[in-house]
């Protein structure tokens, strides 16, 4: 029955944008139309997927809606859902008649694809699935395709995301061989070590490319920023998770696994997180900082998975619940707080039209509720309590503490690296977040655009509040999600036990909820005793003090690049910044000035230059393209030949 | 598994990590120095029953290492005038980062070696491994010839400590032997520091490059 | 529930007699009489009885900076023991949520000086931030060990009754923790030879120039919880140091108060006998601190 609801769903999203297209351009009726369809169907699929969780599982050759689908079908239906109420005002109909029936078309498609691939359970409908999501997120990012950074990074997507699927194909074309079957099901105990290998890595690098992990990212910080914000949102809080949906998928298929699948995916996690809040420290850009903090935030997940996968191999049911429910918690967590960011960005880039840091500061005065969204955001996204950030990360660093052999007999020593590098990753997160924070919202306007501005209006505001309740809900209350994420672990693990494990017991779930309440109750009774003595003495305002500086300027604040120079500073050897100083001056100066930026390590240090050595290779062979059709055709019979005389 | 020793040993790789990390030349000196006069303690240590030749011996090591190689290298210091800051190819951070994942990769790669039974769970092995790795970074990563210098004695710490293991076996033969290696190396690196310092008045190293073809 | 009552008051109470010892032992080894001992009571008493000047830059948040700085140390004080005694609240993990609420409390601090506009409590936030980025990885190595040693996820369990058999087990480490806990109690707590809050340069400052534009109870917040987060991590760096128990509870909460005076005396005599570092070689010396609790772990763990 609940199945069918969530047919029901992913139908409603699929065709929701089709009805815009028969509209005229200029009229917002098809967009309501959409928003309203999209609405609908995510609530159907929302009490679909919560309902199926009370009958037993549908498994058939087609179809499969597990804990784990469920889990990733809950995001899925919620957050495209409030993007599109969001994109009201984003990007209204009206304001944007050339692209906005594309942009809403292929906003409907994608999720209903990516809801499409969380239920497969057959190869051929996984991949049909995944490749209607790869080509609509495709147009999705290239909705502003005149501008030629946007479709190059529209195209530099498309190129990784057919990587990705072609892995993809290896690794269920090598399944079917195995299984004898198009259906996903559990490989056989006697798997040869290298097959399993095979697949294990197939796996990584497709579903890695499209998660973005580390080396594997490339595609993901332009994508990403060009983007419309509440696409960027679907996209970094829903599509990318799709790829470690895949990976989850696949690893619990695989049979006893040997215990260096999890190390490699542990030191891949870390390296994907602890470079990727050190690459977001370095961007000036809004959008592409966040982007860079779904790196971060990837590797995070990818840390408890392979938390999980050590456990597997140690048979240590606790090491594999906590770091599965921590993985597969910070995968909603994630998309709930990321989607605040980057529609608070958005509403920051409407207002001010432009998403350089440095330009912006001061927006606080202005826009309240989205300051205060993007703060609840920014110390969710910092894994700081009393928000649902703390809970995962506290499930991963407990099963990384577990792991080691803390209480226990059996450990692996190998992972000890692990909770030091998730703690640098939370510091500098902090650092990351607080150089946003204050740059954007805090201090004084350091631009025109961003002193006359006026607050988001509720159909940008309202999907951001309802996604800081959620965040405050997953931070107060974790046991009211937990059974939901136990039932994940027992659908991953298939050799533990119901009743195995119990979050409860593993993790302290109830004093997380009591330290939340009690820091919130303490903020709140302090500053009401604050308030009490402030009137009581009585307050004066006046200037900032600045060390007694009588006329500070807004251009005399730190800028966010100064915040982050030290940190920079101190990871020079990864981050490799490009200074453009200026020269030695005379000694009355003319008017100069100073650069810099990041450039992405993977990809303008390694990617662009092999290539550009390829395309110097290759295009020694130029003169054989005459522009002769004769000669080309004279080239095929001698190919032709070529053939013949070989066999 | 002698606990004395392994504190000892500690103390070494400790010292390997002021060596990498100090941006003072002079602390870098004084960190080596310290490592001889530790390593000189650690042949009495390290034997079963101690002799006059193993004081002697120790003594030798304690001298060399701990006196008289610091006070050459203070003295090239002071006659070629050299600047007193380090000057490393990469960051302090960076080489103690490196320096660190080396300690664990030597402390991993102890266990996969060979040893005799009596040394399984000491740390001769690791420190060993760890302070040739330390020699080779500031080798491979200081621009000034005397910082070379100091690499090249680090290396040859590590090799001393390999040496430990073999204190029973073959009593003084390694030692003398490294000894005499180290100084004949001294010897030869200080002329030709004299020769760099003379022919391009500097000791960077860097220089050197203007000789290839 | 005596002990509980004794533990909070402590908490409460104590925190700035420390600054006192503190002060007291640098004018001792500068051969001046000095502050009296209690007073950073009388600062307190008299910034809470004043009047506050707000900026007309800020908002909400640069009155929360210090609210949360305050809340979140006091929180994290009632999860540390305190010598002998095991702490009001333990539970397996709390050491993650220490962490953290100190993190906390940086975000809204860090937040709040960024929010005057001002350049210099920018340049102070961003040293804050900064350093804790590598302070953090030095804390959690050493978090490594000490549960390692012990078997416990929990503060009080780590540090609890038979503790002192670590000294026999794995000194090295022990040594190699305690070192590394004693630089990132420096540098949290901006002690010289790590920050000076003594200059009359605001340019060389850390934690001092970040909180430049508060007054009154705000800035009576500030040293409060500047103090209280010293006496926390103090606490859990002397319950390594010194694990003694005499077997009487009312004589180990005598002890326990002797020891943290001596360790004010301790940091008061490094004051006295080191220079401040250059800004620029913090961070050497912090990564310095990770890789000491680092090899701890890789000690133990061989």
């Amino acid at each position: 029955m609940s199945e069918w609801l969530i047919f029901l769903g992913i139908g409603c999203h699929a065709v929701s944008g089709v009805p815009g297209l028969f509209r005229r351009r200029d009229s917002d009726a098809g967009q309501k139309f959409a928003v309203v369809l999209g609405l609908i169907g995510s609530a159907l699929g929302i009490v679909g997927a919560v309902g199926s969780l009370w009958q037993p599982p549908v498994a058939n050759s087609v179809i499969k809606i597990d804990a784990i689908s469920v889990i990733f079908l809950l995001p899925i239906f919620l957050i495209p859902a409030l993007g599109g109420v969001y994109g009201l005002t984003y990007w209204k109909q009206a304001e944007h008649i050339h692209n906005g029936q594309k942009l809403r078309l292929f906003y409907g498609l994608v999720t209903a694809a990516l809801a499409g691939v969380t239920i497969a359970a057959n190869s051929i409908l996984f991949l049909v699935a995944w490749e209607i999501m790869a080509l609509s997120a495709f147009f999705l990012i290239t909705t502003e395709d005149e501008d030629r950074m946007v479709s190059e990074a529209g195209w530099l997507y498309l190129v990784t995301t057919h990587t990705a699927t072609l892995c993809l194909f290896a690794l269920f074309a090598l399944l079917r061989n195995v299984t004898g079957s198009f259906t996903l099901v559990a490989l056989p105990d006697g798997l040869g070590a290298g097959l399993a290998t095979a697949i294990f890595l197939l796996a990584v690098i497709g579903f890695g490319l499209k998660a973005g992990l580390m080396p594997l990212h490339v595609w993901l910080p332009g994508a990403h920023a060009m983007a419309p914000s509440h696409v960027s949102a679907l996209m970094s809080g829903v599509l990318i998770k799709i790829g470690i949906y895949g990976l989850v998928r696949i690893c619990s298929l695989l049979p006893h696994p040997p215990l260096w699948w999890g190390g490699l995916l542990l030191v891949a996690g870390t390296i994907s997180g602890v470079l990727g809040v050190v690459f977001a420290i370095g961007q000036h850009d809004l959008k592409r900082l966040l982007a860079y903090h779904s790196v971060e935030n990837i590797g995070i997940i990818t840390m408890g998975l392979g938390l999980a996968m050590v456990g597997r191999s140690l048979h240590r049911a606790d090491c594999v619940a906590l770091g599965l429910a921590g993985a597969l918690l910070h995968v909603w967590n994630h998309g709930l707080f990321k989607s605040v960011l980057f529609f608070s960005a958005g509403a920051v880039i409407h207002a001010t039209h432009t998403c350089e840091i440095d330009r912006l500061g001061g927006l606080a005065k202005a826009m309240p509720r989205t300051a205060l969204c993007f703060a609840i955001g920014a110390v969710a996204i910092c894994g700081l309590p009393p928000l649902n950030g703390f809970v995962s990360e506290l499930l991963i660093y407990l099963g990384l503490f577990r792991s080691i052999g803390i209480g226990h007999e059996t450990g692996w020593a190998g992972s000890a690296f692990a909770p030091p590098a998730l703690a640098l990753i939370g510091a500098l997160a902090v650092a990351c977040f607080v150089k946003v924070f204050g740059g954007v919202f805090l201090g004084v306007a350091r631009s025109e655009h961003a002193r006359h501005v006026r607050e988001a209006d509720a159909n940008m505001t309202g999907p951001m509040l309802v996604l800081v309740g959620c965040c405050l809900l997953i931070g107060l209350a974790p046991l009211l999600v937990a059974p939901l994420f136990e039932q994940g672990v027992y659908a991953w693990s298939p050799d533990l036990a119901t009743g195995a494990v119990s979050l409860v017991m593993l993790a302290p779930l109830r004093w997380v909820s009591v330290a939340g309440l009690a820091l919130i109750v303490l903020i709140v009774v302090a500053g009401v005793l604050l308030g009490l003595r402030l009137r009581h003495c009585g307050t004066a305002s006046s200037g900032t003090w600045d060390c007694g500086y009588a006329a500070p300027t807004a251009r005399m604040q730190y800028t966010s690049s100064s915040f982050a120079q030290m940190l920079v500073g101190c990871f020079v050897w990864v981050l490799r910044p490009r200074v453009h100083a200026p020269g030695e001056q005379p000694l009355f100066s003319r008017a100069t000035q100073f650069r810099s930026h990041v450039p992405d390590i993977v990809l303008d240090g390694a990617l662009r230059p092999s290539f550009r050595f390829g395309a110097k290779i290759t295009s020694s062979f130029r003169f054989l393209q005459a522009g002769n059709i004769h000669a080309y055709l004279f080239y095929i019979v001698v190919f032709l030949i070529l053939l013949l005389l070989w066999r | 598994m002698n606990p004395l020793l392994d504190l000892i040993l500690v103390a070494v790789l400790l010292l390997n990590f002021v060596a990498l990390g100090a941006s003072q030349l002079r602390t870098v000196i004084h960190a080596v120095a310290l490592q001889g006069v530790l390593l000189g303690a650690t042949i009495v240590v390290a034997h079963s029953t101690v002799t006059v030749w193993v004081i002697v011996m120790a003594g030798a090591v304690i001298a060399l290492k701990g006196v008289v190689i610091p006070r050459m290298l203070f003295h090239a210091i002071r006659e070629v005038v050299i600047r007193r800051e380090v000057d490393p190819i990469i960051g302090c951070i960076a080489s103690l980062l490196l320096g660190g994942v080396g300690t664990a990769l030597a402390v991993l790669f102890s266990k996969t070696l060979p040893i005799a039974h009596e040394h399984i769970g000491s740390l001769v092995v690791p420190a060993a491994l760890s302070t040739v790795l330390t020699g080779f970074l500031i080798l491979t990563t200081r621009v000034k010839a005397i910082s070379q210098v100091v690499g090249y004695l680090v290396l040859e710490n590590g090799i001393f400590i390999f040496g430990l293991l073999l204190v029973e076996a073959m009593p003084f033969l390694v030692e003398i032997g490294v000894l005499l290696d180290l100084f004949v190396a001294i010897f030869v690196m200080g002329i030709i520091i004299y020769q760099i310092s003379q022919e391009f008045s500097t000791v960077s190293t860097r220089k050197l490059s203007a000789l290839k073809e | 529930m005596s002990h509980i009552i004794v533990h909070i008051v402590l908490i409460l109470g104590l925190p700035p007699l420390l600054l006192g010892v503190i002060g007291k032992t640098k004018a001792l080894f500068a051969g001046r009489v000095g502050p009296p001992l209690f007073q950073a009571y009388y600062d307190l008493a008299k910034l809470f009885r004043k009047g506050s000047v707000f900026s007309t830059t800020t908002t909400w948040v640069f009155r929360a900076g210090p609210i949360v700085g305050l809340v979140t140390a006091l929180l994290a004080g009632m999860l540390v023991p305190l010598g002998n005694h095991s702490a009001p609240v333990s539970f397996s993990g709390d050491l993650i949520l220490f962490a953290y609420l100190f993190a906390l409390g940086r975000f809204f601090t860090a937040s709040a000086a960024l929010d005057t506009g001002s350049a210099f409590e920018g340049m102070g936030a961003a040293r804050e931030v900064t350093f804790s980025c590598l302070a953090e990885p030095a804390l959690f190595f050493g978090f490594l060990v000490l549960a390692k040693l012990s078997g416990s996820l929990s503060l009080t369990g780590m540090l609890d009754g038979p503790f002192p058999k670590g000294w026999g087990v794995a000194g090295a480490s022990l040594v190699l923790v305690a070192a590394s806990l004693f630089i990132v109690l420096l540098v949290e707590n901006s002690r010289i030879p790590f920050d000076d809050p003594n200059t009359h340069l605001e340019l060389t400052m850390i934690h001092e120039v970040m909180v430049l534009d508060h007054s009154g109870p705000s800035l009576g917040m500030i040293l409060y919880g500047a103090s209280v987060k010293l006496f926390v991590m103090g606490a859990l760096l002397m319950r390594i140091v010194a694990p003694f128990e005499s077997g009487n509870a009312w004589v180990d909460w005598g002890l326990f108060v002797a020891g943290m005076l001596a360790l004010a005396m301790v940091i008061g005599v490094v004051e006295s006998v080191m220079a401040r570092f250059r800004l620029v070689f913090v961070p050497t010396f912090l990564v310095a601190a990770c890789l000491l609790s680092a090899f701890g772990i890789v000690l133990l763990l061989r």
